[in-house]
């Protein structure tokens, strides 16, 4: 038995390994990314194969590849990931699992890095399948262990919700004896992976027929405990994630302790939540995340009691939750400290490196606003969407991965000129090649600059699915002709040529593509250390 | 035992990589350990925060909830004036006197100076150039350590050796020997009695 100092996605990561996962896909994006980085670190050690994909739809159907061949997969992304898989993750859910599947999604609430704080819990619960919500490492560690065992067992793909203060936390697990890898073992049954209405029909049905069966599973798991206080009836506490540790953190100072129940995994657990309500005169829900059970209890509880939560304002909707919020919803005091407020201090936001081939892209792109007034710049996720704010203020959108090409097309197709899209090489290969043959196919009047620094920079400088030649080879097989095709070098030198070039492309009356190429500063001298050390 | 400290910086200066020694020596000396950190966009030169709670009890938070800090380690003059709201009563300040200017609106040292008087027990220092006399300025974060150091004897002086060393091992004896230097020269500031 290890004892081992990891990061909640870490910790995730070893779960996985130890259970005898064979194969991991995935795509980068904080803050789940340091799952699949711990994989590749020690793939070789324990036999599994470890793998950036285009994008998290690509992750999930190659992890579900892996199931129908009888081994284990797990797939890592973030929870605006889910969105691009959700069509092979609620379709698998009516397939019959064969090897486990897990999915581990780690959530941003409080967006310290994310577009929004959607709750993967939701999803899991639409797909109907079981979701883990670890609190800590040991029992991220431990549930996603369960989660391949839960999958096999339903024959459904499993979901294992992380949130970034516990992803981006380090604390001390255990390990325990690993589990042999699942032998190849392909489905059999055909009609258990068809998705044609003949066979879905009966495979919807039989996950609705597992569902008693999960239910059962949930309101027997150690993870979901219910602690009654026979002589405290004022109110019940109902507990999830990390919901559950500020409770705890903070609960010693209550004069009375009250019944509580903390939910680790889901569908909720009916017959645990109606012993406390029967118990107890009002119901106090702490949950990190949207008020997804707290949505639930409404339905639940059969003699209606108050409920308070997010939606009634007893704790903040929006944002994380945090020990301070948690013991002010409960009326208890918060220390005061050296009582010094300090209001004057200026923030410190991100910014682009120093050296960064960004910086002379939107020098660049600054210089042909000046002269095109009004032109729209769409743009992407990437270290580049860092141009909205000073000193740059170059891009006028970022919304989902790739709706940069989508909405130049758009705007120009009504009729509005001069638009650029803005998208990073990363993001260009995870969305923006759909978008790009949309374009291409009605050679609409606009811009694409690709923003290629060779590397998935944001997240940490992950490669790439495929390098800068291939990108061109792509984009010239997609049916751009080589005389709206360019390749330039953002540096200050160039700067003038690059002006003339990006001018002439606009003033061309259709569409173009100029290819930025200056590798990523951060990734230089990453892998310039990296080769110095071998 | 408690013991929960503050990490405040700036992308690069190494907070999660402090944060993650003091973790270790925690884990060496047998103890529980929660350490918090804010990766992906924050590391691009913007304010960073890393958290470390250390027990001889289970740890429910993550967080440590405000006025509880006993220390905050701030590796820049205003980061750790950032998150004061945190500290303890009775906490101590640690406070690196060398700016990190990447924004047009950085205080005069006159503010900065005026804030830490309200501070009681507060300790200041130009950890660059006391890294300095032990070896490169990048040790700076390790004199800080050092500092802090001195204020949680639950954790054994030699742990942070061998923790220091084990961290730098990989980067050759020189770099080992410099940032135990640099712990030694923080540590010694403590002692001096000021």
């Amino acid at each position: 038995m290890d004892r081992l100092l990891l990061l909640g996605d870490e910790a995730c990561a070893m779960g996985a390994i130890d259970a005898g996962m064979s194969v991991a896909y995935g795509y980068p994006g904080t803050p789940s990314t340091e799952i699949m980085e711990f994989l590749q670190k020690h793939a070789r050690n324990y036999g599994i194969v470890a793998k950036w994909c285009a994008n998290e739809k690509t992750s999930y159907e190659g992890a579900m590849g892996v199931s129908y061949a009888g081994r284990r997969a797990l797939v890592t992304m973030k929870h605006v990931g889910l969105n691009v898989a959700f069509d092979a993750f609620a379709n698998s859910a009516l397939q019959k699992i064969n090897g486990g599947l897990v999915a581990a999604v780690a959530d941003d609430p409080g967006m310290h890095s994310s577009q929004n704080e959607q709750d993967t819990r939701y999803p899991a619960d639409f797909a109907k399948t079981a979701c883990f919500e670890p609190r800590n490492h040991q029992e991220a560690y431990e549930m996603t262990r369960e989660a391949f065992d839960v999958s096999e067992k339903f024959n459904i793909p499993v979901v294992v919700r992380l949130v970034t203060r516990l992803a981006h936390s380090r604390s001390i697990i255990r390990t325990r004896q690993p589990r042999a890898q699942n032998a190849l073992n392909r489905a059999h049954v055909i009609s258990d992976w068809m998705c044609i209405p003949a066979c879905a029909k009966p495979n919807y049905h039989a996950l609705l027929e597992c569902q008693p069966r999960l239910l059962e599973y949930s309101e027997q798991s150690a993870w979901n405990t219910l602690e009654i206080k026979e002589d405290f009836r004022e109110y019940g506490v109902i507990t999830t994630g990390l919901g559950g540790n500020y409770y705890c953190e903070v609960a010693a100072a209550l004069p009375s302790q009250p019944s509580h129940l903390h939910i680790g995994v889901y569908p909720i657990p009916i017959e645990k939540i109606r012993r406390l309500a029967g118990r107890v005169e009002r119901i106090v829900v702490i949950e990190e995340g949207y008020p997804f059970v707290e949505e639930k209890l409404r339905s639940v509880i059969r003699d209606p009691i108050p409920i308070q939560g997010k939606m009634d304002g007893f704790l903040p909707y929006e944002g994380e939750l945090n020990p301070d919020s948690v013991a002010r919803a409960l009326n208890l005091s918060v220390a005061h400290g050296l009582g010094i407020v300090i209001d004057k201090l200026p923030s410190r936001p991100p910014q682009l490196c120093k050296g960064c081939p960004h910086h002379d892209t939107f020098a660049v792109l600054r210089e042909i606003v000046n002269e095109y007034k009004g032109t729209i710049i769409t743009s992407d996720i990437g270290c580049y969407t860092l141009g909205a704010i000073p000193p740059y203020e170059i891009i006028d959108s970022a919304s989902c991965m790739g709706a940069s090409i989508g909405m130049a097309k758009g705007a120009a197709e009504a009729g509005y000129h001069p638009v650029i899209a803005t998208i990073g090489d990363s993001t260009f290969l995870h969305s923006g090649l759909t978008g790009l043959v949309d374009a291409v196919t009605s050679n609409v009047n606009m811009l694409l600059l690709i923003l290629d620094n060779g590397t998935t920079a944001m997240t940490g400088g992950q490669d790439t699915i495929m390098g800068s030649e291939q990108l061109v080879s792509i984009i010239r097989g997609a049916g751009v002709g080589p005389k709206h095709l360019h390749t330039i070098i953002p540096l200050p030198a160039n700067h003038e040529k690059n002006v003339v070039l990006l001018r002439k492309e606009l003033n061309y009356e259709g569409f173009s593509v100029i290819i930025a190429r200056r590798g990523c500063i951060q990734h230089l001298k990453k892998s310039s250390k990296g080769k110095a050390a071998s | 035992m408690n013991y929960d400290i503050i990490l405040a910086g700036v992308g690069g200066q190494g907070v999660v990589s402090s944060a993650t020694i003091l973790s270790r020596c925690a884990m060496c000396d047998g103890f529980n350990v929660r350490q918090s950190e804010v990766h992906g966009m924050a590391q691009r030169g913007g304010a960073v925060q890393a958290q470390v709670r250390i027990s001889d009890r289970v740890i429910e938070s993550d967080l440590v909830p405000s006025g509880t800090a006993d220390c905050i380690i701030s590796m820049e003059p205003i980061e750790g004036l950032r998150c004061l709201s945190l500290l303890a009563e009775n906490g101590r300040y640690i406070t690196s006197l060398d700016p990190v200017v990447n924004i047009p609106d950085y205080p005069e040292s006159q503010f900065i100076e005026e804030q830490l008087g309200k501070i009681s027990g507060h300790i200041a220092v130009n950890a660059k150039k006391i890294a300095q006399t032990a070896g490169p300025a990048y040790a700076a974060n390790i004199v800080l350590i050092g500092i802090a150091s001195a204020f949680i004897p639950a954790l054994a002086v030699a742990t942070f050796e061998r923790v220091i060393r084990e961290t730098f091992e990989r980067k050759g004896e020189k770099v080992v020997e410099s940032n135990l230097k640099a712990f030694a020269a923080g540590r010694g500031i403590v002692k001096g009695g000021r």
